[in-house]
């Protein structure tokens, strides 16, 4: 093992012990969870108030008179107060509950784009979008004539910031741009393109299921005006998701789906719309999935984001220094310094399926594939790439695991030299 | 790892028979997975009912390029109607080696585009392969 500043400040082996996944074998080797980019693991507390929720307080939210339902109420609107301070969001009522981040953009493609842009706007990306932040805005632009741009990005995975005074124009509506690249690790730059959208009057969505989960948010010193982020992420459950947006935009936007709780009154003849949050929320709502991601979020905060933001870069500089030193295999993305917690990388002559597959063998679990950035890998020549992605609960230990099971995959490949 | 990625599927993959594509094919089809980028192409000559000549092209993992070297071995010399009536079984058992869900795709990649190309059609469902 190499000495980086292999330092941290977490207590890695007490917060493993909330984790009871981690500890089991798999094919008869100790468990080394190397996918939190794609879905973190929970610790106890999360599966307990869950749990708890379901065999004490479950009844309907918004709805009840009586005790049970006015509990759950109140446990379903405290989730939103916390997720709102997590974020420093204004107001509770700036907190749409989706199912995930895909979901919270759909939402702004339907409610937003949808009722606002006209033919001929442009909505501004980036080439390393993950497809929940490009197919929404396809599917919109198709129907209402826009026009979609890209910032590109450089060999090394950064924006072409320098291209933002031509790219960004008076046509421009919105730029939708991810806070953190799930394939490159990259966290992009924000506040000079929430500076130049906004010059121009265009508006800024923040996907943010890379970044919230890793990386300290205030979106009121940010700046933007929507930030999508998914609960399954950040230590909380599958199924419940976050928008959160500027008031005075959700209020002036049409409703997303219709049916009960998202209305004030109906008629025969119409609908009058509720207030919000609740004119967004549809239908009964993922109740214990939103105090799930409510306890994660205290999980998180007692911990701090800026340590774990510490802890995941402190492995990611360890990892990509021994990968770099490994025979015929190459990084995709910029410096540790520029990015999270995530190294994709590719093998000479062994496809990252094979990769993922001999690394199963050995317990360790890592991505493989287009990582649901075809775009991305297009760019970059490459049909797929291997992605190892770290969490508060990731080990310099694992990461030599992690090269060990390499080693495996090289003389399984490259036995005749 | 010798249970997966045993001699016979590595030799595959890195020597690969029948690689190339046939100019001059009867019929020709390909198709990917885009979930992992490996792609297939099968061009086939067929003189009187029986497949002569045989090549495959593409390129992705070591399962997905063995099965097809190894498909392609199989089917040459072979008539229409047998490489028409070779099922999901028959390759994973010409593989011999155990699949899980995950990478069994991988294994019938080949075999999808086979039968698509045999059967003429557009394209062929997963859970039509037989």
């Amino acid at each position: 093992m190499k000495s980086v500043g292999l330092r941290t400040e977490l207590n890695v082996e007490r917060i493993r012990a909330d984790f009871p996944i981690l500890h089991q074998a798999i094919h008869g080797k100790p468990l080394v969870f190397l996918d939190s980019a794609a879905s973190s693991q929970k610790p106890i507390p999360v599966i307990e108030a869950m749990n708890e929720y379901y065999r004490t307080t479950h009844a309907n939210v918004h709805r009840g008179v009586y005790q049970l339902s006015e509990q759950a109420t109140a446990l379903y609107e405290e989730a939103r107060r916390k997720i709102a301070a997590f974020i420093g969001a204004a107001s509770p009522k700036e907190i749409i509950f989706t199912r995930n981040t895909t979901e919270a953009i759909n939402l702004v493609a339907y409610a937003w784009a949808r009722p606002f842009l006209r033919e001929g706007d442009e909505i501004l990306l980036t080439e390393m979008e993950h497809h929940s932040n490009l197919v929404p805005w396809f599917l919109v632009a198709q129907e209402k004539g826009l026009r979609i741009r890209y910032i590109p990005i450089t060999d090394e995975g950064r924006l072409r910031l320098d291209l933002l005074d031509t790219l960004i124009t008076e046509r421009t509506r919105l730029v939708a741009v991810t806070m953190m690249s799930n394939v490159l690790g990259t966290i992009n730059p924000l506040r000079p393109i929430i500076e130049k959208a906004h010059a121009v009057g265009a508006m800024v969505l923040i996907d943010g299921a890379q970044g919230v989960p890793h990386i300290p948010v205030n979106v009121q010193e940010l700046g933007g005006d929507f930030l999508a982020f998914s609960g399954h992420k950040m230590c909380g459950p599958t199924g419940i998701g976050v928008l959160w947006g500027r008031r005075e935009l959700l209020e002036a936007m049409p409703p997303f789906l219709g049916g009960g709780d998202m209305i004030r009154r109906v008629t025969l003849e119409g609908a009058e719309w509720n207030e919000l949050p609740y004119k967004f929320e549809a239908g009964t709502p993922a109740i214990a999935e939103a105090i799930g991601l409510g306890v994660a979020v205290d999980y998180l905060s007692r911990i701090g984001l800026e340590a774990i933001h510490h802890h995941e870069q402190m492995l990611v500089t360890y990892a990509m220094e021994r990968l770099s030193e490994f025979p015929g295999i190459r990084i995709v993305g910029p410096p540790p310094a520029e990015r999270g917690g995530v190294v994709a990388f590719v093998m000479d002559r062994v496809h990252p399926h094979d990769i993922a597959t001999i690394l199963d063998r050995e317990g360790i679990c890592i991505r493989a594939g287009h990582h649901c950035a075809m775009p991305l890998h297009e760019r970059l020549g490459l049909t797929a790439t291997a992605r190892a992605s770290f969490y508060l609960y990731n080990t310099i230990e694992e990461v030599d695991r992690l090269i060990e099971g390499l080693e495996i995959v090289r003389k399984t490949f490259h036995r005749a030299g | 790892m010798e249970d997966l990625y045993r001699e016979i599927i590595l030799d595959h993959y890195e020597n690969p028979r029948n690689y190339g594509e046939l100019p001059d094919a009867d019929i020709s089809y390909e198709d990917d997975n885009p979930l992992c980028g490996d792609r297939i192409r099968m061009d086939l000559k067929v003189q009187d009912g029986r497949i002569v000549d045989v090549r495959f092209s593409g390129k992705g993992c070591a399962i997905s390029q063995a099965s097809a070297s190894m498909l392609t071995e199989r089917i040459k010399g072979a008539t229409v109607e047998e490489a028409r009536r070779l099922t999901r079984e028959d390759i994973l058992e010409m593989l011999g080696i155990p699949l899980g869900p995950a990478r069994i795709k991988c294994a019938l990649l080949s075999l999808k585009v086979l039968k698509a190309g045999l059967y003429g059609l557009p394209k062929i469902d997963w859970d039509e392969l037989g």
